[in-house]
């Protein structure tokens, strides 16, 4: 450990406060329809959008109206991801197939599509050896935007349905996917891509380069594309499916010290920001700053934890004899598959802050971790996403916590239990469970299938030996559930001989069962989301009284972890114990 | 439903031609004007060759030939490190530094696998710079030098690792160690605002500016 690693933890938690507090009003003022500096450009735009789609973005919608809408778009972005990815020779004519690379196998373009439908983006498939440049583009980079305004979108509308006066309106889909996409990604994406390729990120559409080396052994071919552009909705849109295949810790992803710093607050800005959001939105700023210090002090712990785990080293590498302390010049650690770049804080940093959220972005081999700090990531999954979160799920699962947390509170102190003067009832308390429970069954599920049968064995890495096997196999399929797309990349769905997709094919089982994890653990938590703020919406406001229980007091903040960490241990410690945990207690390798 | 529906294949449709055509059209416009090099992957031309990107890591190694014909094996060229330039770290990718198929080594923390891959490493690491630094022993190894990087591709090593392949560089290039030093130094890059990061060594531009150094004297 180095005193510059710990100054890279905190001086990230401090610079995140810093930026997420002004954006956050910014926000919110995008959210309540009012002016900001940007409408006199993107004006005319959005207007001119609600006209092609013949909307009215004004009119009100009910939870049902809402969620319809939402399915709909998302059923639309699901048919023509797949039409684009099962096609991609058909587009060799607009240039950007230098390669000529052929369609997707089925079954991997149906758990990809539903992987960046679900904002998940998890990734069978190596993008340099399997995609073209307009896939990626036309593709991926638009999905990349449509599933976190997707996201953004039921955050807002279950804010709208608790703070709600009266009646049913949670707002209107099609004015809110409109808003976040003109308003919010498209011009931070803009800022974000210049300032990557100012750093050595590439943007271009030429064919790979063929280069000599300076001996003769150092010929090499490398991949090229439009990365910048992608890459800066990949991160704040907390999406997480690289370009290449081994994602952010690609130079041309992630180019230097400064990039990886950048694009950590990159992925946490928005799901940050939307917490002040909210407490202005609800005119409580301090229900903002509660939810915020309860997100942040987890976060801390999972950072401290992981760093101290990985700057530590591994039993292999203390086996083969190596040192692994810090020396003039070397940071040390278990740097096996982390990239020299960014050290042992900035890829230990990088992971907690993509497994947090739905990001999943990878600069360093998840796999490689020690156990603790592979333990982590787990951990991190198990808590389901509502540490900061993926943008706007982060906000609207830790909001179904906060319910859950406020009816044990009232059932400790005897009180019917109330959340911002709205009393919480059997059903939402119901809906909140099984709203929270799904995405947990989900993982587990398939877990148990996989691990089962020999379908689900095949795809376990020649290298997961022993426990890590299993831990494949679990991460696979929390890390999907979860819609979060980090892997222990051992897991594999896609076989692929050579570049191309030529005598390619897919797992079918693991292809397909994650494909439909993701999907049910997406759209099912965002229908009881929804459902949850129809029933708020219409129910009365009653003064605060004496025996009401604050939610903005430290208290709460502690009741609140405590029902997170509760919940995600009861849900999942069986299953961590057999996989990461056995790994972090021994020192013995496994053949 | 149609009245939805309507909406939501427009909508999909107008934000594939703005964001997936008109905004990655515009990054590109920008990024080719504004930096051309860094759009392009800061290439590398000496004497009208390309050879390579600075940004992405590359073997400075030698084929080796047997009967006259490149040796191969598994369908690999075989090749042995050039102990005139500085060494990149160990590579998960097939063949080593692969740019166009990037991957992950993915070494499990507790298997016998890792264990022997970073022997194997350690190994060649030795055999490559204990005879030029006989003081040089399996726990003095900078971690980089023989744990797989996560991209396969890491152009930097640490100024540790390169300070021990300077002894190495300096014999064989009959240069005066303080001068490899030196050079180190000057392609040492810094931590992102002071803290982010390590230092790291780009071995491509400290080779470079080596043959530049050392042009008619070996």
């Amino acid at each position: 450990m180095t005193f510059t690693g710990w100054v890279t933890i905190f001086g990230f938690a401090i610079l995140l406060t810093l930026l997420a507090l002004p954006f956050g009003r910014y926000l919110a003022v995008v959210y309540t329809g009012g002016r900001t500096w940007l409408d006199p450009m993107l004006g005319p735009v959005e207007r001119g959008l609600y006209r092609i789609m013949r909307v009215a973005p004004a009119e009100g919608q009910d939870w049902k109206q809402y969620a319809k809408s939402l399915i709909l778009f998302s059923l639309a972005g699901w048919l023509l991801l797949y039409l684009i990815l099962r096609t991609q020779t058909l587009w060799d004519f607009t240039g950007l197939n230098p390669l000529h690379y052929h369609s997707m196998p089925w079954n991997v373009a149906f758990n990809t599509t539903s992987s960046f439908l679900t904002n998940t983006n998890w990734q069978y498939y190596g993008g340099e050896t399997t995609l073209s440049y307009f896939s990626q583009m036309a593709g991926l980079t638009v999905q990349n935007f449509a599933s976190a305004a997707v996201g953004i979108c039921v955050a807002i509308a279950l804010i709208r349905g608790i703070i709600g006066r009266s009646g049913k309106s949670l707002g209107n889909f099609w004015s809110d996917l409109i808003r976040t996409c003109l308003y919010v990604l498209l011009p931070l994406s803009i800022l974000i891509a210049l300032v990557l390729i100012f750093q050595g990120s590439i943007q271009n559409f030429t064919t790979y380069l063929h280069v000599s080396g300076l001996t003769s052994g150092g010929a090499q071919t490398i991949a090229m594309g439009p990365v910048a552009s992608q890459e800066a909705i990949k991160m704040l849109g907390t999406n997480g499916g690289g370009f290449f295949n081994v994602n952010s810790a690609h130079p041309f992803e992630n180019p230097t010290g400064f990039t990886n710093l950048f694009m950590m607050l990159v992925v946490l800005l928005i799901p940050a920001a939307l917490v002040f959001a909210y407490g202005r939105m609800c005119e409580r700023p301090r229900q903002g700053y509660a939810i915020y210090s309860t997100m942040m002090l987890m976060f801390l712990g999972a950072a401290i934890v992981c760093y101290i785990a990985e700057a530590h080293g591994s039993p292999a590498q203390h086996a083969a004899g190596l040192h692994t302390g810090v020396i003039a010049g070397s940071g040390g650690g278990n740097l096996e598959g982390k990239e020299q770049r960014f050290g042992i804080a900035g890829s230990a940093l990088f992971d907690v802050v993509t497994t947090v959220t739905s990001c999943g972005a990878v600069n360093s081999a998840l796999e490689s971790f020690t156990g603790i700090g592979g333990a982590v990531p787990f951990a991190n999954l198990s808590a389901s996403e509502v540490i900061f979160g993926g943008v706007g799920t982060g906000l609207y699962s830790i909001l179904l916590y906060v319910l859950l947390a406020v009816f044990l509170g009232g059932l400790m102190v005897g009180r019917t239990p109330e959340y911002l003067g709205k009393k919480i009832e059997a059903r939402e308390i119901k809906l909140v469970v099984l709203g929270l429970l799904l995405t947990p069954l989900a993982a587990l599920f398939s877990t148990a299938l996989a691990t089962a049968g020999r379908a689900g064995r095949a795809s376990i890495s020649a290298v997961g030996a022993g426990p890590q096997g299993f831990s494949e196999t679990l991460y696979a399929y929390l890390s999907q559930a979860n819609n979060n797309g980090s892997a222990f990349a051992g897991y594999t769905g896609f076989i692929q001989p050579n570049a191309g997709n030529l005598g390619s094919h897919g797992v079918t089982f693991a292809d397909l069962v994650g494909g439909f994890t993701m999907l049910f653990a997406r759209y099912g938590p965002i229908l009881f989301a929804l459902a949850i703020a129809g029933s708020l919406a219409g129910k009365r406001v009653s003064p605060p009284g004496l025996g009401t229980m604050r939610t903005d007091n430290p208290t709460f903040v502690v009741l609140l972890i405590g029902v997170i960490v509760l919940v995600g241990a009861l849900t999942f410690f069986p299953a961590l114990l057999l996989g990461p945990i056995v790994q972090g207690l021994t020192g013995h390798l496994y053949s | 439903m149609r009245r939805q529906a309507l909406p939501a294949i427009t909508s999909m449709l107008a934000l594939t031609l703005l964001l997936g055509i008109l905004y990655p059209l515009l990054i590109t416009g920008i990024g080719q004007l504004a930096f051309p090099g860094n759009s392009n992957g800061q290439q590398v031309h000496v004497d009208g060759k390309l050879i390579g990107s600075k940004e992405i890591g590359q073997q400075f190694t030698d084929l080796v030939y047997k009967h006259g014909k490149v040796e191969m094996s598994d369908g690999e060229p075989v090749t042995k490190p050039d102990p005139r330039y500085f060494q990149t770290r160990p590579s998960g990718t097939v063949p080593a530094d692969n740019a166009a198929a990037t991957e992950f080594a993915n070494l499990g923390p507790n298997d016998l696998s890792t264990k022997r891959a970073i022997q194997a490493n350690i190994k060649a690491y030795l055999a490559l710079n204990r005879p030029y630094d006989p003081g040089l022993t399996v726990a003095k190894i900078p971690v980089d030098a023989v744990d797989t990087s996560a991209s396969g591709i890491d152009p930097d090593i640490s100024p540790a690792n390169a300070w021990i392949q300077a002894h190495r560089i300096a014999a064989v290039r009959h240069l005066s160690l303080a001068t490899v030093m030196s050079e180190i130094s000057k392609y040492t890059g810094g931590r992102g605002l002071g803290f982010s990061g390590d230092p790291s060594v780009n071995v491509l531009e400290l080779n470079l500016a080596l043959n530049r150094i050392s042009k008619g004297t070996t």
